[in-house]
């Protein structure tokens, strides 16, 4: 018995020796990556969602592209123009771009992707508010007819974060910019393999070995897209423990973000480097509802935000000042549009003019319905703080605790708190989304229209961002986009409740993570 | 017999009816819309609205119940919202996996706990009895995804003797498939050798202490036979049906076990649509749990008769 026994533990141990060679003998040029979601829509277009606009960059390519400055770059345009009065762009295609399957990038191509991706995108909306007509000129070269001069042009073909302006070929981008598109052919760096690729399990992306890059260096988002390894397979992997567990064993090369509580296990752990790759990190936000009492009342959200302090939120959720930092600025500390001009709002409570405000605002005392997210680490104990500073500041809270899945259904909903609404609840956003007043989206504020859940109506807001969006001088933008934050101030739209920063991980033998605001896998090296 | 088996298939109709209203219903009922998933973070309500219409999700409660049920009386189990695979694909995309961690638990489980429960009874009192029944205690109480850790921690960090995540399909390599299942099989089965040792100790026990084993004994048979032969089969009725049960644990613990060990299995495609709010793809995999479960207790009914001839239907 004791012998059989015996020869069986060998024989395990040996068919695990043996299983766990395997691997590394066959993996060569594979990079296992890890995101921080599970990715189950592959249209970057028809969602927001950012493990889907990470797919989108493995496989499509973008006219231009933001370098590790913010600066925008030509990506896929080789040249353009703009005639004097700023109203007709012209751009040229790089030669030699072609789809996964062999046919010719053309310009028909990009003015249907644009189309399309101008009806879900609010920056590109905005722009589509300026386009008279795309005019094609020859396969290679179109215009875009603007009504009148728009500030924005690049910075929004350029833009780096979703809805990114991904080029698909034509009969795809003529899908109902509503359902998804039903095939995965872009003229990107990596192809994806349909075939091998089993969501929930793991997605492959082969290199692309006809794409052409660009000469320049990889720079952020721009420069040359250079797949430095054979195939990517983007591991489903949601509990991150097991994501740590499995990067010190060796099993996967990357993760995209780690936890905040995980990062001293990895600190510790030789083979494994840690990645700031994304410099601007994210913004926490709090968004109040401005349809329904108590927040209709501008007073009242004045109250609330004289009650909160951005310090509170960080040390609570993100807790190390290193991956931490306390900013003013809507528009995201160090950048061009930043400003420290919040009328002293967000950095140091005044609990005593929130209860004076709230006095002066006929405040019932009605507990206002906070919706608290459990299943996001990074948000979880947001509500709480806000519940306590709230609280301070004079008012009654009625924490609500649910998953994010439902916090998202329910934000939609405009009933009154208590059949079945909300008045306010937390968010976060990729910085890189956040950088001017037309890509930020909470800044929106046309109404039941087309503004971010809570609804903001502010006639004189949506004109400041209009100027913004037209004014072609930089030192005049930036004067906008301090008043734009300040009359968000006054008005209570919304409060920015400091930064944030998640690094990534890696293998100590993979290198050329780019520093941009989005997990990109070219130029990534493993040795 | 047959008129038995005829009778159980026809009583699963209402059974599976139930089912399914109570899915749908509770599905529409709680707070939780696609749209607003599909639509992703920064999406406007006009937005979700478009894609809620696209999906059908604003036709009153009783025309998409119709139409759901409609389909799946002609075997279209619909499209999963998020995946674009029909819902069919899916599972037969991720059943293996699942399938594979309930026969592996199962046969181990089943393998360890009987003979470990028929010794205990035998020794009543022994050490050996004091420890199974400590560990059978240990089993019940610590959650299975604590035990999953401590093993990937011991064999997977330290060891480094297996892998810590993942699944490689039976076709594919049976070695890597055999290994991958080791630490998810022994996670999910602590709890289920816990429950069939406890009920093989106290059936055993119970039939140790009747006549025929002390005729048995007298007429000189061995230990292995009365334990074997005289005392087990006739235990085996309340050991079946403990078994029969514990496919629902095992069922349950596919979900969470799956989720720790990476396994693309019907357990974390369930996670997965449920917090994704994927209707078609909840309400199938629910109705077919059912049906495994229903099919399940129908054939441990049926093995009663070989085990106990007494019983007949």
């Amino acid at each position: 018995m004791k012998s059989m026994m015996r020869r069986s533990l060998a024989a395990l141990a040996a068919g695990a020796i043996l299983a766990g060679a395997g691997p590394a003998l066959a993996q060569g040029k594979v990079l296992k990556f890890v995101q921080n979601g599970n990715l189950t829509i592959l249209d970057p277009i028809l969602t927001t969602a950012y493990v889907t606009r990470n797919h989108g960059y493995f496989i499509y390519d973008t006219l231009f592209s933001s370098d590790e400055n913010n600066a925008v770059k030509p990506q896929m345009v080789d040249k353009y123009e703009v005639s004097p009065d700023k109203t007709v762009w012209t751009f040229t295609l790089r030669d030699g771009l072609e789809w996964h399957d062999g046919k010719p990038v053309t310009s028909e191509d990009c003015v249907a992707s644009l189309q399309r991706w101008g009806k879900r995108d609010a920056m590109g909306s905005k722009l589509m508010d300026f386009v008279k007509e795309f005019k094609v000129v020859d396969a290679k070269t179109f215009q875009m007819v603007l009504k009148e001069p728009y500030g924005l042009v690049l910075d929004t073909l350029g833009k780096p974060s979703s809805n990114v302006p991904f080029m698909m070929p034509k009969r795809i981008a003529e899908t109902d910019a509503f359902k998804p598109i039903d095939s995965q052919i872009g003229s990107g760096p990596f192809i994806y393999v349909n075939a091998e690729s089993k969501p929930g399990e793991k997605h492959v992306y082969n290199k692309n070995t006809k794409y052409k890059p660009r000469a320049e260096p990889a720079s952020g988002l721009a420069g040359g897209k250079v797949a430095k390894v054979d195939r990517v397979e983007i591991i489903e992997l949601p509990d991150p423990q097991q994501q740590v567990n499995a990067l010190i064993a060796g099993e996967i090369d990357l993760i995209e973000q780690l936890p905040h509580d995980l990062i001293p296990l990895l600190k510790k752990e030789k083979g494994v480097t840690l990645v700031d790759w994304n410099p601007l990190g994210h913004v926490f936000i709090i968004r109040f509802n401005h349809l329904v009492k108590p927040f209709d009342n501008p007073k009242i959200r004045l109250a609330a935000l004289h009650a909160m302090r951005q310090e509170d939120y960080l040390k609570a959720t993100v807790g190390e000042p290193e991956y931490y930092k306390v900013c003013p600025a809507a528009f995201i500390c160090g950048t061009p549009n930043a400003s420290d001009k919040t009328n002293g709002l967000l950095i140091k409570p005044d609990f005593e003019k929130s209860k004076a405000l709230l006095k002066e605002a006929g405040y019932d005392g009605t507990p206002i319905v906070l919706m608290q997210s459990t299943t996001l680490p990074v948000l979880t104990n947001m509500a709480p703080v806000t519940k306590s500073l709230l609280e301070q500041g004079g008012f009654k809270v009625d924490m609500q605790s649910m998953d994010w899945q439902t916090v998202v259904s329910r934000r939609t909903r405009k009933e009154p708190a208590d059949k079945g609404g909300w008045n306010v609840f937390h968010t976060f956003s990729v910085s890189a989304d956040a950088l001017n007043p037309i890509s930020n989206s909470y800044f929106v504020a046309n109404g039941e229209k087309s503004s971010w859940f809570g609804w903001p109506t502010d006639p004189q807001m949506e004109k400041m961002r209009d100027d913004y969006a037209k004014e072609t001088d930089p030192a005049k933008s930036k004067a906008l986009a301090e008043a734009i934050q300040l009359r968000a101030m006054e008005t209570a739209q919304f409060g920015w409740l400091g930064q944030w920063y998640g690094p990534g991980a890696s293998r100590a033998n993979v290198t050329g993570w780019l520093k941009a605001p989005v997990p990109v896998m070219w130029n990534i090296e493993k040795k | 017999m047959l008129d038995f088996i005829a009778r159980r298939i026809v009583a699963i109709i209402p059974v599976l009816a139930v089912v399914a209203v109570f899915v749908f219903l509770m599905l529409r009922l709680t707070p939780g819309d696609p749209a607003a998933v599909i639509a992703g973070d920064n999406a406007t309500s006009d937005q979700i609205a478009d894609i809620r219409t696209k999906l059908g999700l604003d036709e009153p409660l009783w025309t998409q119940f119709a139409i759901w049920i409609g389909n799946i009386l002609q075997g279209n189990f619909g499209e999963s919202y998020f995946f674009k695979k029909t819902v069919a694909e899916l599972i037969a995309q991720r059943i293996e996996p699942t399938l594979a961690l309930a026969i592996c638990t199962l046969v181990f489980a089943v393998s360890v706990s009987v003979p470990i429960g028929v010794l205990a009874a035998y020794r009543q009192g022994s050490m050996l009895d004091r420890v199974v029944m400590g560990f059978s205690v240990v089993g019940f109480s610590v959650p299975g995804f604590v035990i999953g850790y401590c093993l990937i921690y011991i064999f997977a960090i330290e060891l480094g003797w297996l892998p810590v995540q993942g699944y490689v399909r039976i076709g594919v390599d049976f070695w890597k498939f055999l290994e991958r299942m080791i630490l998810p099989s022994l996670t999910l089965s602590v709890g289920f050798i816990a429950l069939i040792s406890r009920i093989t100790r106290a059936s055993v026990l119970e039939v140790l202490n009747e006549d025929y084993i002390r005729t048995a004994r007298a007429k000189g048979l061995s230990n292995r036979v009365v334990l074997m032969r005289h005392a087990l089969r006739n235990a085996a009725v309340p050991i079946l049906t403990v078994i029969g049960l514990g496919i629902a644990i095992l069922i349950g613990g596919a979900v969470v076990t799956e989720s720790v060990f990476g396994l693309p299995g019907l357990g974390r495609l369930t996670v997965e649509a449920v917090l994704s709010r994927d209707f078609p793809t909840i309400q199938t995999v629910i109705l077919m749990f059912s049906v495994v479960y229903v099919v399940i207790n129908l054939l441990i009914d049926i093995s009663y008769t070989i085990f106990d001839p007494r019983i007949r239907y």
